[in-house]
């Protein structure tokens, strides 16, 4: 039990390590958006399950109860992240910011 | 057990620091709401893991869940704010 939860924290945090070096790293701001949406949800749907699974160590009803709440928590991140991030977007194509084209300098 | 999660709690607030470079440095205003958007999903995560070193894993993951629907709301708030607004190239003069 305790292999398959280390195993799946720091798959998590591999994810969670591109994510934040993408948002560093690329050239524009729409592409930063790309690790932003995408590796920091995988990242905490990797994590949240092994710390679930984990919870269910010593198991009893309470710590069911627990569980699932974790779950919740997974399934609202997998709602709200991609909406957040399509939010920003929508911000960036209304503002008029123009999109990053190769050769052109980076912001 | 415990010190492998004091290790990923150390390993994901360096990753807040990473994230934070963007926060402060960033060119637009909507560089620095990414940038908080993505301190903001590490938290939900660090908040079970402090919940789960304290041995009180039931409160923490109530505080959690009201993290990340708190940073929900503040993102899509900030980004609809900052829709209309003109100066996203260059808000420093």
């Amino acid at each position: 039990m305790d292999i398959i939860v280390t195993f799946l924290l720091i798959c998590g945090l591999i994810f969670f390590t591109g994510g934040a070096v993408g948002i560093l790293r690329f050239p524009d701001f729409y592409s930063r958006l790309h690790p932003a949406g995408k590796l920091d949800t995988m990242g905490s749907l990797l994590m949240l399950t092994g710390l679930a699974l984990f919870n269910l160590h010593h198991f009893s009803l309470g710590a069911l109860l627990t569980s699932l709440k974790i779950i919740l928590i997974v399934v609202f991140v997998f709602l709200a992240s991609p909406t957040a991030i399509h939010g920003i977007v929508d911000a960036g194509m209304r503002a008029g910011l123009a999109p990053w084209s190769k050769g052109e300098e980076r912001r | 057990m415990e010190n492998a999660f004091l290790y990923c709690s150390l390993f994901l607030s360096l990753l807040m620091l990473i994230s934070l470079y963007r926060g402060v440095f960033g060119p637009t205003v909507l560089d620095r709401l990414i940038g908080a958007n993505a301190i903001g999903s590490k938290t939900v995560v660090l908040l079970i893991l402090i919940g789960l070193l304290y041995g009180r894993v039931d409160m923490f993951v109530d505080i959690a869940l009201a993290y990340a629907m708190l940073n929900f709301i503040a993102v899509l708030a900030a980004s609809r704010y900052f829709q209309k607004r003109k100066g996203l190239y260059d808000e420093v003069e």
